[in-house]
C-alpha cells in the first residue's frame, strides 16, 4: 500500500463541528498529512478518540474510529493494540479528557509503554462543556468555574510523562504545521508509548492562551543546536525551566522494549488473526493439571 | 449416613485454608463428593476462621448447619461451633490450649497434643497435619490416600518437609485411633475413585474462558474475583494471550471494549464495587455494539462493606445500572458446571449479538469448592458471530453500514484491518453508517435495533431450568449459588408435598414466559435469594408474575443459606398452598 495514500483517502465527508479558527483544525490537518506521508492505509489506522471538542477529530479522519467515554482513550487503545498489533493505534483527546478524568490512565500508559501514540489537544480549557477550568488552565485564569481566577497549580503534562517513564515525549503547536507534521510522524513511528501534547487554542472560551500569546512565549527546541533528546534528566530540566512553553521532541528512548515485546508467549502475529481452536487433547491436558 | 460434615477452625493466618484443602482434595480423590465452605474475614492474620468440608457419597452443593467432626485449634472454635455438633459426633482439639466443652456436654472430646507433636518433629508448621491425621482416623478414611497427597503437595519443599508432614499425619492418626470415642457414629460408605475434579466457580470461569478462546483479560484485583485473574495469568500466555492488571476497573472494562472492537475475545472480572465503576464502559459497549464479557462475583457492600461475605445484590445494577438504555445480557450460573457453561455462552452471545454480557456469579460460587461431574470439551463451542466478508466489503459502492437495521437487530461488523471496513464506533447516537446523528427518527430506529437483539436472543435461548413435577404444591424460584441449598432443601422435604424448583439462569432479558408458565400451576411460590430487596422477585413481578400465594426467604446477613432453613420455608409455603384459596 505504501505510497498510494492521498489526502482524499484520509478525509471523511463529515462536516466539521468546530468553531471557525479552532486550533483543532490545525491538528487534524497535520495528522492527515502525517498519515499520508507515512502511507498508513485507512483500514490499518485506529483512532481512539476521547470526549470533548477535540475528540471529534476521529469523525473527520477516514480510519477505524472508536469514540469512547470521557477520559478512557488509553486503556481502549491498549486493548486495540494488544488485539491486533499490526494496526497503528492513535489515542486522541483534550486536556480535560487526558489530565483530569483520564489522568490515572495517562500515568499508567506512560509507564507501561504499549506501542500506541497519544495526542492531546491542549487548549487549557473545557471546550465542549463551554469554558470551565481545565487541569492545564493557568493559575489565575478566570473561567466559568473559577470566576475570581483559578487557585490551582496547573498540571505539567510533559513533566508528568517524563516522570512516569514515557519513552517518547514531545509538544507541538497547531499553527506550526511543518513542525507538527514531523512530530506526529516521529511519535507514530516510535516503537512504544509516544506522547505528543499539542497546543491547540480554543478561540471561543480561552481569551488568554491565544495564538498571539503562544507565538510570543513558545520556544523551539530545534533551534537549540545543543539540545539532545536522549537524556531524560535534561528533558525534565528543560521542561521545568521553560514552564513547558516549548515545542519539539523533548525526549525519546529508542531502546526501551514495548509492553508487547515483553509479554511471555505473545506472538508477532496479531491475536485477532490467530485461531482459537483448542484440541480435545489440549483440553484434557489442562484438566489433568488440576486433578 | 453417606454425608459427613467435617470442620476445622482456628485463627486466621494459621493455615486453616490449606488444611481444609488437604481434607477436601484427598476425600475428592477417594471418590467422594465435596462441598468446601470457608468463613473468613477481610484481614490476613488474626480473627476466627473456619472451613467446612462436606464429604458425601452423592453430589452436595451447599454447606450444612450440622457438624459431625469439629477440629478445634483454639477454644474460640469450640465455643463458636460446638452447638452444631450433634450426638454421635466428636470434637478434636489441640491439648495446647486445654480445651473444654461446655458444661454438661455429652460430646466426645479427643484431645491430642498437636503443637507438641509438631515441635518434637522439628517443624511447628506441621501442627495442622497432626489434626488431619487425627481426622482421617475418626472418619475412617484411608491414611495411604493422605500420605500420597501430602508427599506430592510438599515435594517441592524437599524430602525433609515431606518426611515431617508424613510423620505428623501418622502421629495424629495413631493418637486419634487410641482414643476412638465409643459413641462416634460417623461413617462414610466406601466409594471408588472417579477422577472427578474439585473446583471453584472462579476456576471454572477461567478454564471456560480459555476453552472459549478468550485471549485478553483485564482486571483490577478484588475479592472474590481475583482468582480468575490469577488463574488466567498462567493459562492465557500458553495460548498466546495476556492478562493485564489495570489501574482500575474503568481501565479494565474500556480495555476489554478496545480488544473486543478489534476482534479478540476479551473479558474482565470484578465484584460489586468494581462493577459500579464499569457501568459507563458497559454502556459504551452496548451503544457502540462491541462484544464484552464481564464477570461480576457478587459480594456484600461497597468498598470494604462485607467483602468476604456472600450476597446476590447486584441484580438490578447488572440489568439497569449506569446511564439509560444500554442493552445487555445477564447470565446467572449457580454451580461450577454452570459457570463453565455460561462463560462459554457469554462469549458466543457477546460476539453473536455485539453487546456486553455479564456473568453474575456470587461469592459462594466463586470461592467454594465443589466436586465437579465434568467440564466437557463439547460443553463449549466457539461461535464468532457475524463479521462482514472481504468480498462483500470489496463490492461496496458506498461506505460500510456497520449499524444496518435488520429484523433480528444484529448487523455484521467489520474488524480493524479489514480493507474498506472503516467505520465510526461510538456511544453517541449514530446512523447505520456509524456517522453521528441526532435525528429523532433515527434515534428510535437505532435504539429499537439494539433492543430487538435482546428479543431475538430471548427467543433463541432458554433462560430457566426447571426441576420437579408440573403443577407442584410449591414452586421455589431462585438463582445463583443458592440453587444448591434449595435443591437439598427440596430433597429434605420429600414426602411432605410436591415441591419443584425453577432456577433463573438468565436474569436479562428476563425469561418472563418461562417463569409465568412454571408458576401458573403452582399452589404457592417461594422466592429464595440473597439480598434484602428481593431483587429477583421484583424482576418477576415487573415481568407480570403476580401469584396470589407468594412467600419470600431472603438472607443478607453475610452468612450462607443452609438447606435446613430453606426446608422450613418450604414447609410453611406448603401450608400456604394447602389453604387453597386464591
Ligand atoms: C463521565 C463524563 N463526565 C463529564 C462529561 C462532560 N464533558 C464532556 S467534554 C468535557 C470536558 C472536555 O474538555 P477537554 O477534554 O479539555 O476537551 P475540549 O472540549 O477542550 O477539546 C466534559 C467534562 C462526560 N461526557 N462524561
Ligand atoms: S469551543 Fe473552543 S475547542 Fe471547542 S470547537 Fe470551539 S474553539 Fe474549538
Ligand atoms: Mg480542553
Amino acid at each position: 500500500m505504501a505510497g498510494t495514500i492521498t489526502l482524499a483517502d484520509v478525509k471523511t465527508d463529515e462536516k466539521s463541528w468546530w468553531c471557525p479558527g479552532c486550533g483543532d483544525f490545525g491538528v487534524l490537518a497535520a495528522l492527515q498529512k502525517a498519515v499520508v506521508d507515512l502511507a498508513i492505509a485507512p483500514s490499518e489506522l485506529v483512532m481512539v478518540a476521547g470526549i470533548g471538542c477535540s475528540g471529534k477529530i476521529g469523525n473527520y479522519i477516514n480510519s477505524y474510529n472508536i469514540h469512547v467515554v470521557h477520559g478512557r482513550t488509553l486503556p481502549t487503545a491498549m486493548g486495540v493494540k494488544l488485539a491486533n498489533r499490526s494496526l497503528k493505534v492513535l489515542a486522541v483527546g483534550g486536556d480535560g479528557d487526558g489530565f483530569a478524568i483520564g489522568m490515572g490512565h495517562f500515568i499508567h500508559a506512560c509507564r507501561r509503554n504499549v506501542d500506541v501514540t497519544y495526542i492531546t489537544m491542549d487548549n487549557h480549557i473545557y471546550g465542549l462543556t463551554k469554558g470551565q477550568n481545565s487541569p492545564t488552565s493557568d493559575r489565575g485564569a478566570k473561567v466559568k468555574t473559577a470566576p475570581e481566577g483559578s487557585i490551582e497549580a496547573p498540571v505539567r503534562p510533559l513533566q508528568m510523562a517524563l516522570a512516569a517513564g514515557a519513552t517518547w515525549v514531545g509538544q507541538g503547536f497547531s499553527s506550526n504545521q511543518a513542525e507538527l507534521v514531523e512530530l506526529l510522524k516521529g511519535a507514530i513511528g516510535h516503537r512504544g508509548f509516544s506522547f505528543l501534547n499539542v497546543i491547540s487554542p480554543c478561540v471561543t472560551y480561552n481569551k488568554v492562551n491565544t495564538y498571539a500569546w503562544y507565538k510570543q512565549v513558545l520556544t523551539r527546541l530545534a533551534e537549540d543546536g545543543a539540545y539532545r533528546s536522549d537524556d531524560r534528566q535534561l528533558a525534565m530540566a528543560r521542561a521545568m525551566e521553560t514552564d513547558e512553553l516549548l515545542t519539539g521532541l523533548l525526549f525519546e528512548d529508542r531502546a526501551a522494549p514495548s509492553y508487547e515485546d515483553q509479554l511471555a508467549g505473545f506472538e508477532p502475529q496479531p491475536l485477532s488473526a490467530q485461531s482459537l481452536a483448542m484440541s480435545p487433547a489440549q483440553w484434557q491436558e489442562l484438566l489433568a493439571e488440576l486433578a | 449416613m453417606g454425608d459427613v460434615a467435617w470442620k476445622i477452625g482456628g485463627d486466621q493466618g494459621e493455615g486453616i485454608d490449606s488444611t481444609g484443602d488437604v481434607m477436601a482434595t484427598v476425600a475428592n480423590r477417594l471418590g467422594y463428593h465435596i462441598y468446601g465452605y470457608k468463613s473468613f474475614s477481610s484481614r490476613i492474620k488474626g480473627g476466627h476462621t473456619h472451613y467446612q468440608v462436606r464429604i458425601a457419597d452423592h453430589p452436595v452443593r451447599a454447606a450444612t448447619a450440622r457438624t459431625d467432626v469439629l477440629v478445634a485449634l483454639t477454644q474460640e472454635t469450640i465455643d463458636k461451633n460446638v452447638q452444631a455438633v450433634g450426638p454421635g459426633g466428636a470434637v478434636v482439639a489441640d491439648q495446647a490450649f486445654s480445651p473444654a466443652l461446655p458444661e454438661g456436654s455429652q460430646l466426645a472430646l479427643v484431645t491430642i497434643p498437636m503443637a507438641q507433636i509438631a515441635r518434637q518433629i522439628g517443624n511447628p508448621l506441621t501442627r495442622n497435619m497432626v489434626a488431619v491425621g487425627a481426622s482421617a482416623a475418626l472418619l475412617h478414611l484411608p491414611m495411604a490416600a493422605f500420605s500420597a497427597y501430602v508427599s506430592e503437595k510438599f515435594a517441592r519443599k524437599g524430602d525433609e518437609t515431606v518426611a515431617q508432614n508424613l510423620e505428623a499425619l501418622g502421629q495424629g492418626y495413631t493418637a486419634a485411633l487410641a482414643q476412638m470415642p465409643e459413641g462416634l457414629s460417623v461413617r462414610l460408605p466406601a466409594v471408588e475413585p472417579a477422577g472427578r475434579l474439585l473446583l471453584t466457580g472462579n476456576q471454572a470461569v477461567a478454564l471456560g474462558a480459555v476453552r472459549a478462546g478468550c485471549r485478553i483479560m483485564a482486571a483490577y484485583p478484588i475479592t472474590p474475583a481475583t482468582d480468575i485473574m490469577e488463574e488466567l495469568v498462567t493459562l492465557l500466555p500458553r495460548f498466546g494471550g495476556v492478562v493485564c492488571q489495570m489501574e482500575d476497573e474503568i481501565a479494565a472494562i474500556t480495555l476489554v471494549v478496545g480488544a473486543g472492537y478489534a476482534g479478540v475475545r476479551a473479558m474482565t472480572a470484578t465484584s460489586g464495587p468494581g462493577f459500579s465503576l464499569m457501568q459507563e464502559g458497559m454502556g459504551l459497549a452496548a451503544a457502540a455494539e462491541v462484544p464484552a464479557v464481564i464477570v461480576d462475583c457478587q459480594r456484600a457492600g461497597p468498598s470494604t462493606g462485607m467483602p468476604t461475605k456472600n450476597e446476590q445484590s447486584d441484580v438490578m445494577a447488572a440489568i439497569f445500572g449506569g446511564h439509560g438504555g444500554a442493552a445487555r445480557v445477564v447470565l446467572a450460573p449457580g454451580t461450577v458446571e454452570q459457570a463453565y457453561h455460561d462463560i462459554g455462552l457469554a462469549f458466543n452471545l457477546a460476539e453473536g449479538y455485539h453487546l456486553p454480557v455479564i456473568v453474575a456469579s456470587d461469592l459462594s460460587l466463586a470461592e467454594w469448592t465443589q466436586t465437579v461431574e465434568a467440564l466437557p470439551y463439547d460443553g463449549i463451542a466457539v461461535e464468532r458471530g457475524p463479521v462482514v466478508s472481504a468480498a462483500e466489503l470489496a463490492s461496496l459502492v458506498t461506505g460500510f453500514d456497520r449499524y444496518r437495521l435488520t429484523e433480528s437487530g444484529v448487523s455484521a461488523r467489520s474488524l480493524p484491518g479489514q480493507a474498506r471496513g472503516q467505520y465510526l464506533a461510538t456511544g453517541v447516537e449514530h446512523l447505520p453508517s456509524g456517522k453521528v446523528s441526532e435525528d429523532p427518527a433515527n434515534r428510535r430506529l437505532e435504539m429499537d435495533k439494539r433492543e430487538r437483539k435482546l428479543a431475538t436472543l430471548a427467543r433463541e435461548y432458554r433462560g430457566t431450568e426447571y426441576m420437579g413435577n408440573e403443577r407442584p404444591d410449591v414452586l421455589v424460584i431462585t438463582f445463583g449459588s443458592t440453587v444448591g441449598a434449595v435443591d437439598e432443601a427440596i430433597g429434605l422435604s420429600q414426602g411432605v408435598g410436591q415441591v419443584a424448583r425453577l432456577q433463573v439462569r438468565r436474569l436479562w432479558p428476563f425469561p418472563a414466559e418461562e417463569v409465568l408458565a412454571a408458576a401458573q400451576g403452582a399452589g404457592a411460590v417461594l422466592f429464595v435469594e440473597q439480598n434484602a430487596q428481593g431483587q429477583l422477585a421484583q424482576l418477576a413481578e415487573m415481568s407480570g408474575l403476580h401469584h396470589a400465594r407468594t412467600r419470600h426467604l431472603r438472607r443478607y446477613d453475610g452468612t450462607l443459606f443452609l438447606p435446613e432453613e430453606i426446608q422450613g420455608a418450604i414447609v410453611s409455603a406448603l401450608d400456604l398452598a394447602a389453604k387453597g384459596v386464591s
